[in-house]
């Protein structure tokens, strides 16, 4: 028997979780080293999957792990990973062992950045919910999926309350949980009606998600059930008009937890609602997909606009994430082989930007304490990675060529080249936009009059482990962008397989 | 030397990048050795595209050097180089501008590493677009220079530079919006986006109908797509606004490479994919761009002569000379296959490369005054002559060269031009040559407020007394115009390499 990596990935955190609670409070470095301990251990075990997957045929589901948890009801641990989740369990090791670099942070001459107060309490919650996207992205099971879902949400309703931004952090963590659980709710009648369906047409109770697959749920199901099913997780995934709650949880949040938030939740919904909306029910996608197509629409280029509009630097990121996670819906929207490959790199490629943006408008709001983009200005001088960092997350954004944006979006518009024309043009305006917005941003905050925050903040540059944070996720993005290679064979493989359902549905 | 040829589009590609990210590990105070490090490398592409141009066989068909690299094969696109004449020409102008302008901002001071990164990465920006045979490596490349232009001009600029580098960034980006989603279409439909297999495909496809229109609506409304991004990049009046901005409040060497370089981008896109690619359309809508083309010669040249601003002049002047660029495309496109045609377009591209050699030399002595005086407006100016008699003698050389005296290059492009266009434009090419005269206007404007009429005191004396070109102005100064002469005087070498180009193209 091979070694269970994906067991072991899962449940690190977990695990980790519970060592640091048992740590004493007052030794916060000691808490923040195990930390970083398990989640550099989580990034190498992701990057081993990920590459023993690339290099190894990239067939079907590997690392299977089957282990039986309540047979009586078909529920078992089975965990397996294919084309389409590895890239994202890699995404959460990196935005894991970013998360827990930026959270370190500093305190002297009166700036507090990273986690300062109560640390120990706050990796612990951060690590349930890493374990839980993990078992999301990593389970073959509905039950487990959604048992690992309900982990990732919840710790986040406390993290935001706790460590979040004092003015709106109550209501916003309200909203954030609210919305998420009602919009899982109604996914999980949705997944209950298909397993009970699945045993009413083959006589085997289960949860095992290969098995729902081959359960040939009547069409007049699909039609039925696919909205709900789809709809209940694309809420995670920011979807108009449910996107509501996603802006206003990322600005109060924490920026670890922001990061984890647009950079690995909101795949997290993304994930869901195509491993169980599309691939159990491809009929009902078909039906219904130019509904996807029509609201996705309307994230990309509503979204674009919102952040036009913002004046607080973390609302315009917020908004941006609205309007990127629109494509990754566009992609599956168009059920074509471009369209998916798009959507899954894109879901790769904006965690990771994502993650960079949230960092380093953290980095600047602990230094200089207002995200007002009018007050800012001047900070490349100060701190000159956090600036080339946002510049380059920046391009990527805007989709630009040669960086990993560029690779996920221009597939993702192939694809819709074929279903429908027209909202290939008019989902293309956001390109512009958007480039609007970050170069504007980027010259009002980074460049131009040093501002009176700078001057009298005496604003520093960050730690040595922000950039480590910055200069790795830098990587990925240009890595990704130059090197399609490594990943979109991957992520081909992924869709031939949904490819597959589509056509056997 | 085996290796060396079979690899050297890619090493010319390249080796700028590599050299820039080596450059990273340089120390940041050392401003000397960051200077002299970056003029070196970019020799090398220098020294790399002269070899290839001897070694490049002109009566050979196709495209040669031919590479092919896996790049996104999910999308059948593969990084997939090769020059021909045409490519040629423009690599050539491109490797030989980007040292010269590295060595003209041996001036700058600040975050002098930043700067040449930038530049180092903008040549293989350019170079990619030049190089590829392929669709989408052309997209990438045509928007990846932009990125550290728009740095150049916003961090380097002088007064207005935030406004004009994002109107420089927008303007561009927008307008290849259009290309972008041409570009899909073609992909989708053919499943490449290799050139030479699109250039069968697409024309093969003739009949029939596409999302709902018939193919040769589609085709209109591709064509349209792709003529407007090129240009605005050209650019062709009235989508010429950005350019007086970006070439105004660019540092020298970045307008230097501006209007020498990235101008060409977009005359090179029609000749690359929009002649090719859509023959038809292109004859049917050449009186549309000839109108475009005159217009932006005769407005360019009143443009110029209006302006005060010694560096706008010189910026309108370059809308000015590209239009003799697109009239002689039109022309192509309008007479294809016939001798008219050829002639045209031989002007057509000994004219980008001509355009390229006089306007980096006149915004690199823009610079030079500006950086002494630091004034641009011509009014502040006046009577140099005595002062820096170098200087002067360069700047009248230069000028010529723009305005188009015979025994200097740009008389013998223009000429063609001219000669091309007339018998298939022939009105156009009458109002344009009433442009031409402006041209003449416009230039002697400038070389009277500079040179001559009354000296402005102020620069004659004291602190603020004007100094002569140093060696290094000269020595960049020193290969522009052994090449304005030499075209001027013996066109043939460069233009047997066009014209074979041109015969196999057209």
């Amino acid at each position: 028997m091979q070694f269970p990596f994906l067991s072991v990935i899962v449940f690190t955190p977990l695990v980790a979780a519970l060592i640091i609670l048992m740590l004493p409070a007052r030794r916060k470095d000691l808490v923040r080293s195990v930390a970083l301990a398990a989640a550099t251990l989580d990034l190498i075990l992701s990057a081993w999957v990920y590459l023993t997957y690339l290099l190894q045929g990239m067939d079907g589901y590997q690392f299977v792990e089957q282990y039986s948890w309540l047979p009586t009801l078909g529920i078992s641990l089975h965990f397996g990973v294919d084309g389409m989740s590895t890239p994202l369990i890699l995404l959460t090791g990196i935005v894991m062992f970013t998360g827990v670099l930026i959270s370190w942070g500093e305190e002297r001459n009166g700036v507090s950045a990273g986690i300062q107060d109560r640390p120990r309490e706050f990796f612990a919650f951060l690590f349930i919910l890493a374990s839980g996207v993990f078992g999301v992205f990593a389970s073959l099971d509905l039950f487990m999926l959604f048992f690992f879902y309900e982990i990732a949400v919840f710790p986040m309703y406390l993290l935001i309350v706790i460590w979040g931004w004092v003015v709106t952090r109550e209501y916003a963590a309200m909203k954030l949980t609210l919305y998420l659980f009602v919009g899982s709710v109604i996914s999980l009648v949705g997944a209950l009606a298909m397993v009970w369906t699945a045993y009413q047409n083959t006589g085997v109770l289960s949860f095992d998600l290969l098995h729902l697959e081959q359960a040939g749920f009547s069409a007049e199901f699909q039609r039925l059930w696919f909205l709900p099913v789809f709809l209940g997780f694309a809420v995670l995934g920011g979807i108009w008009p449910f996107h509501n709650w996603s802006p206003d949880g990322h600005v109060a949040a924490p920026t670890a937890v922001s990061m984890f938030h647009a950079g690995v939740l909101m795949k997290l919904g993304a994930f869901a609602a195509l491993r169980v909306g599309i691939m159990l029910m491809p009929q009902g996608a078909k039906e219904w997909s130019w509904l996807i197509l029509g609201l996705a629409t309307v994230n990309v280029v509503y979204g674009a606009f919102i952040a036009f509009v913002q004046t607080d630097f973390k609302y315009v990121i917020g908004f941006s994430s609205v309007s990127h996670m629109g494509l990754v819906m566009m992609g599956f929207a168009t059920l074509s082989r471009e369209g998916l490959l798009g959507a899954g790199l894109q879901m790769f490629s904006h965690g990771v930007m994502t993650a960079l943006f949230f960092a380093v408008v953290g980095m600047v709001y602990d230094r200089a304490h207002t995200r007002h983009i009018p007050d800012l200005g001047g900070f490349a001088k100060v701190m000159p990675y956090p600036a080339i960092g946002f510049i380059i997350g920046g391009l990527v954004s805007m989709g630009m060529p040669g960086f990993s944006g560029f690779i996920a979006e221009f597939p993702i518009f192939m694809g819709v080249w074929k279903t429908q024309w027209l909202i290939a043009v008019i989902a293309a305006v956001s390109i512009v936009v958007t480039a609007s917005y970050i170069l504007i941003i980027v010259r009002r905050v980074f460049f131009g009059e040093a501002s009176e925050v700078l001057l009298h903040h005496h604003v520093g540059d960050v730690t040595p482990l922000d950039k480590l944070a910055i200069v790795t996720l830098c990587a990925f993005m240009v890595g990704l962008g130059l090197f399609p290679g490594l990943m979109a064979p991957m992520v081909g493989r992924g869709v031939d397989y949904i490819l597959h359902l589509l056509g056997g549905a | 030397m085996d290796f060396l040829n079979a690899h050297l589009l890619s090493l010319i590609l390249f080796f700028p990048t590599l050299a820039a990210l080596v450059m990273l590990f340089l120390p940041s105070k050392r401003v000397g050795l960051l200077r002299w490090y970056a003029f070196l490398v970019s020799l090398v592409p220098l020294a790399l595209s002269i070899l290839l141009w001897f070694q490049f066989d002109p009566s050979r068909e196709g495209f040669q050097f031919e590479e092919r690299y896996i790049w996104y094969a999910a999308l059948h696109s593969s990084l997939h180089l090769g020059v021909d004449g045409l490519s040629l020409t423009m690599v050539l102008l491109t490797t030989l501008l980007t040292p010269l302008a590295i060595l003209a901002s041996f001036s700058i001071t600040d975050r002098v590493k930043a700067y040449m990164i930038l530049f180092l990465l903008l040549e293989t920006g350019m170079l990619g677009v030049f190089l590829a045979l392929d669709l989408l490596i052309f997209f990438v490349f045509w928007e990846v220079g932009l990125v550290p232009m728009y740095f150049l001009i916003n961090q380097w600029g002088s007064a207005n530079r935030d406004y004009a580098s994002l109107k420089f960034m927008i303007y561009t980006m927008g307008g290849s919006l259009g290309l972008l989603l041409s570009i899909q279409l073609l992909g989708v439909l053919f499943q490449t986006y290799d050139l030479p297999e699109l250039y069968k495909a697409w024309n093969a496809l003739t009949e029939g109908t596409l999302l709902g229109m018939s193919v040769s609506t589609v085709k209109t409304i591709a064509f349209w797509a792709f003529v407007i991004a090129f240009a605005i990049k050209v650019p062709v009046w009235p989508f010429h606004t950005w350019l007086p901005d970006a070439h105004t409040e660019a540092p020298t060497a970045g307008s230097m490479i501006l209007a020498g370089v990235l101008l060409k981008l977009g005359a090179y896109g029609f000749l690359r994919l929009v002649l090719p690619l859509y023959p038809l359309e292109a004859r049917m809508y050449a009186g549309a761009l000839a109108l475009l083309a005159t217009a932006a010669i005769v407005f360019g040249a009143f443009g110029s002569y209006a302006q005060n601003d010694f560096k706008r002049l010189v910026a309108y002047s370059s809308v000015n000379h590209m239009g003799f660029v697109v009239l002689g495309i039109a022309a192509a496109a309008l007479a294809a296959g016939t001798a008219d045609a050829r002639i045209a377009l031989n002007g057509a591209i000994l004219q980008m490369f001509n355009h390229g050699l006089s306007a980096a030399g006149m915004f690199f002595l823009v610079g030079v005054i500006y950086e002494r005086t630091h004034t641009r407006n011509l009014n502040e100016l006046g009577g140099l002559f005595p002062l820096v008699p170098v200087y002067g003698g360069i700047l009248i050389f230069t000028s010529m060269a723009s305005l188009g005296l015979p025994g200097l290059n740009g008389f013998v492009s223009e000429f063609l031009v001219v000669r091309g266009a007339y018998p298939v434009l022939t009105s156009y090419t009458a109002i344009s040559m009433l442009g031409l005269l402006f041209t003449g206007a416009y230039i002697l404007k400038a070389i009277r407020q500079v040179l001559h009429g009354p000296l402005n005191e102020h620069w004659a004396h004291g602190e603020h007394r004007l100094t002569e070109m140093t060696p290094r102005e000269i020595v960049v100064m020193a290969p522009l115009m052994a090449l304005i002469l030499l075209i001027g005087v013996w066109p043939s070498w460069i233009l047997k390499v066009i014209n074979e180009a041109v015969m196999r193209l057209f």
